[in-house]
């Protein structure tokens, strides 16, 4: 089994607010994630997809066809977009790293026919990401 | 319905600053030399360490998340960071007492320290000594 990684950074912005809670409870739990106007982030996106190469190409799946996937589902969604108003896949949900990362495994998943996505790794800034995988497939599987 | 089929993990990054010096007091100064070469250097050097850790657990409805970062960061902060950071770890650290501070043990060391942490499942810790050397465990 190979493991092929492709990355890619989009910037977007987004506000933490849950409606059904109080303005205080907001602010105590998000700080200044709660700003009302929303704040911004560069992301970095690392998919990582097992498979084995194919006899013929040599490829687990060809880049190309990765980028365009990428392109299409993830860019032209979340690039320069405010994630909560523009984003409908992430209505009603904070639009943290671990709901982002959730949001695009389910819409690469079954885009990705040639090998198998194996994680997803959502960076918000170089300290903060969050990893999505298959139940069961953890990091070492 | 579909999620349940995810694993999801939050991972964070901190960092600190700490001398160390690699010498075990059961074998002699020529064996220590050879084995840890300029890390047996007696009066000790330093690193910029950065720890690397991963959590697991359901992603709260109300915050969007595995753990609220302010619980998580203070967490660290006290367990590792306030401990380790601009100190010895030879001197200053009580497991390394006894025990040689390779950031091998230094890894195992804080994953001891951080898996009690009560609102997620610490799935491991990753320690960055240099560029070009890092470590991981998982508990296992």
């Amino acid at each position: 089994m190979v493991y092929l990684t492709r990355k890619i950074e989009f910037s977007a912005s987004h506000v933490y607010h849950n409606p059904t809670l109080s303005p205080r409870e907001n602010k105590r739990i998000f700080g200044k994630c709660n700003n009302p106007h929303g704040h911004g982030h560069n992301y970095t996106l690392e998919v990582t997809v097992a498979g084995e190469p194919d006899p013929v190409t040599g490829m687990v799946l060809d880049l190309k066809e990765l980028k365009e996937i990428l392109e299409h589902e993830i860019m032209q969604r979340m690039d320069h977009r405010h994630l909560n108003k523009e984003v409908p896949e992430l209505k009603g949900q904070i639009p943290t790293c671990e709901n982002i990362a959730r949001v695009i495994w389910n819409l690469l998943d079954p885009k990705i026919t040639q090998g198998k996505l194996h994680r997803v790794r959502l960076y918000e800034n170089s300290d903060l990401f969050a990893d999505c995988y298959r139940n069961g497939a953890g990091a070492r599987a | 319905m579909k999620n349940e089929t995810l694993h999801i993990e939050l991972g964070r990054r901190y960092r600190f600053s700490a001398s160390h010096r690699l010498h075990n007091s059961k074998l002699n100064d020529e064996e220590n030399s050879r084995i840890y070469g300029k890390c047996n250097n007696p009066f000790g050097h330093g690193h910029n360490y950065t720890v690397e850790i991963r959590l697991s657990g359901k992603i709260n409805r109300d915050t969007g998340m595995i753990s609220n970062l302010a619980d998580l960061d203070k967490f660290v902060n006290e367990k590792v960071i306030e401990p380790f950071d601009h100190r010895s770890l030879n001197e200053e650290v009580p497991e390394f007492r006894n025990a040689v501070p390779t950031t091998e043990i230094l890894c195992i060391e804080i994953f001891r320290r951080l898996k009690t942490f009560p609102h997620a499942k610490l799935e491991a810790v990753r320690v960055v000594e240099t560029s070009n050397n890092s470590f991981e465990y998982a508990g296992n």
